[in-house]
């Protein structure tokens, strides 16, 4: 059951602000003066003070993953013997304004913290069950997005869905909890939100069941050793990227005391596979492009019947040396299509 | 939080200390958990972090660890001593299929710290607690001094065929020389219906130790092995110990050979 609204792009600033006082409302922000070379903006999820403030023009160069697996969290404090669990610092809940392909990347993120080895992880479900999805209509395509692929472009898992126009928001309200708020805030309409159906960057998944145990060794993956320079961008901008490390740290008055916290680890990164005694598992950057690229279209599915990429393409916006993945995967199926 | 939560460490008390050898020593604490052979404890103390602790043995009430001090954490341990905490969470992983080794032909070749976890398992036949119709152990270290658990492996010679080797021949050593490998050699197999093999070392170590059984042609699904992986959280989450689709904490440390050998991490 769902109903819809159209409503002024004042009636909608309104209703923001209504919204404001009850939830927090995060989106894609632009943050200006903070982008990758001087003089450009930064686009990520950031908390937002009123509609205007969403940004809808430009992808965000980070995922809204923030908001249920922060870059770092405190798991416990401990004071000599005791530990003492965090908690969050409020229990607001969160609308989160966020495309399909984002939707679809925390229901990969949802199955390795709440499904994996049928362990919950308190700290991911606590943030998990305080967001509401508002998705924000996607029709077309941003550069390097390969959604459609994925199968990532379409879902049904939000509350509300609204498509923004040059004066006015159309919304498709699922669900009791905003239904009074838009009908107070406008006037009914037709609306169902539409979903972008074709990308101009496609991939090619590999359809193997199980890959040739070549294929991991083959010179393919011997281009990335060079141009992949192990900075993880490609981990922190991607919306399915769920490792983490922990880490120690106590405070400089008194030794006793400190916290225990969790920090985003990523594949590429140097360190990621070091054991104690100083043993390694894929020193090459190859190696671990090829890690990713397996994770990502291939052994995730082995487990949880669905690919954790979900196309939204930010690995490649982000890359400093210009690695395309959905190229890599591209040439990764024609490779295995044409013998190896 | 209402459920318990997974990441809080539990302190135990330290209740006794073994100098292994130069480096490597065992702790035991105080500690009530069901522990089956080859499983391990996220060890952890504050201040200084958490690492993977194979179990090397446990009893009702207690469990030891045995620890090679290399990195930061066991460095840190290496100064405990019996009154002392150390923090534990776990055990986690699967460890033996005990069931299946019941009333069989169990051979275990071990390498090194490769001892340690599979020390709980051979203490279980050697104790009667798991009934064998015979066990074979091949076990090997790098030097003399590198021994571990000398006094255990007293008792395993009683009730069992014990191969205990070191790499090279040394001064003062009468017993048997070189790597694991060439004693898996001379074993013979006639057939393999009752047989059940384990092995468990650094990498190289496994990988060769395995590959001689299959050339021995023990089929790969008689052939056990336990994998060891960086790990943040011993809970199927942080990522590190992903080899394709399987995570070792959860879905291992020990897994049959059939699914290991196709693992390329």
């Amino acid at each position: 059951m769902s109903e819809s609204f159209r409503l002024s792009a004042e009636q909608f600033a309104q209703l923001f602000e209504q919204l404001s006082t009850a939830y927090l409302l995060a989106g894609p922000k632009r943050i200006a003066g903070a982008g990758r070379f001087s003089g450009t903006d930064l686009v990520r999820y950031a908390f937002l003070k009123s509609a205007d403030e969403l940004e809808l023009h430009e992808k965000s160069w980070f995922s809204p993953k923030e908001l249920v697996f922060p870059p770092d969290e405190t798991l416990f404090y401990f004071n000599g013997q005791q530990f003492t669990e965090a908690t969050l610092p409020d229990d607001h809940e969160i609308i989160v304004f966020l495309r399909p392909c984002d939707i679809n990347g925390i229901d990969r993120l949802d199955r390795m913290f709440l499904e994996n080895a049928g362990v919950v992880d308190p700290y991911y479900k606590r943030r998990r069950e305080r967001l509401h999805y508002f998705m924000i209509e996607c029709r077309e395509s941003f550069e390097n997005c390969f959604c459609v692929s994925m199968q990532a472009n379409r879902t049904s898992d939000y509350e509300v869905a609204l498509r923004f126009e040059e004066n006015s928001v159309q919304v498709e309200v699922c669900g009791q909890k905003f239904v009074d708020l838009f009908a107070r805030a406008g006037e009914k309409a037709e609306f169902k939100p539409e979903f972008v159906s074709e990308n101009p960057v496609r991939v090619e998944l590999p359809t193997e069941e199980t890959m040739p145990p070549e294929i991991f060794n083959d010179k393919f993956w011997d281009e990335y050793d060079s141009r992949c320079i192990a900075c993880g961008r490609c981990n922190t901008s991607c919306v399915t990227c769920s490792c983490f490390t922990t880490t120690d740290l106590f405070y400089g008055d008194s030794r006793q005391c400190g916290e225990r916290r969790r920090v985003w680890d990523g594949c590429h990164l140097d360190g990621f596979c070091d054991m104690a005694g100083g043993h390694t598992f894929r020193k090459d950057k190859g190696e671990r492009m090829r890690f990713k690229t397996f994770h990502k279209i291939y052994d995730f599915r082995k487990r949880f019947g669905v690919d954790m990429c979900v196309g939204c393409g930010r690995c490649d916006d982000v890359c400093p040396e210009y690695i395309s993945f959905s190229n890599c995967i591209n040439k990764l199926s024609a490779k295995l299509k044409g013998g190896l | 939080m209402s459920d318990r939560n997974p990441y809080l460490p539990s302190p135990v008390k330290i209740i006794g200390l073994r100098q292994e050898t130069d480096c490597e020593f065992t702790l035991t604490v105080a500690a009530e958990r069901a522990i089956t052979p080859g499983q391990f404890f996220q060890v952890s103390l504050p201040r200084i972090g958490e690492a993977p602790i194979s179990v090397s043995n446990c009893g009702p009430d207690w469990i030891e660890f045995t620890i090679r001090a290399v990195g930061r954490l066991t460095n840190a341990v290496q100064g405990l001593r019996p009154g002392d905490n150390l923090f534990i969470r776990g055990p986690y992983g699967t460890g033996f299929p005990i069931d299946r080794f019941r009333q069989q032909r169990l051979v275990i070749v071990a390498g090194g710290s490769g001892v340690a976890p599979v020390r709980p398992l051979i203490d279980r036949v050697v104790r009667g607690e798991l009934p064998v119709k015979s066990l074979d152990l091949i076990v090997g270290f790098k030097n003399r001094s590198s021994i571990l658990f000398s006094d255990d492996l007293a008792a395993w010679k009683e009730k069992s065929r014990l191969v205990l080797t070191i790499d090279k021949p040394e001064e003062g050593w009468n017993g048997e020389t070189g790597l694991v490998t060439e004693h898996i050699k001379k074993m013979q197999f006639t057939d393999f219906d009752d047989l059940q093999v384990v092995v468990v070392g650094p990498p190289v170590m496994m990988k060769f130790a395995t590959a001689e059984f299959r050339l021995l042609k023990v089929p790969s699904e008689r052939i056990w092995v336990s994998f060891e992986r960086l790990m943040s959280c011993g809970l199927g989450k942080c990522g590190h110990c992903k080899i394709d689709y399987t995570y070792v904490c959860v879905d291992g440390p020990v897994l049959n050979y059939s699914h290991a050998a196709g693992l390329i991490d």
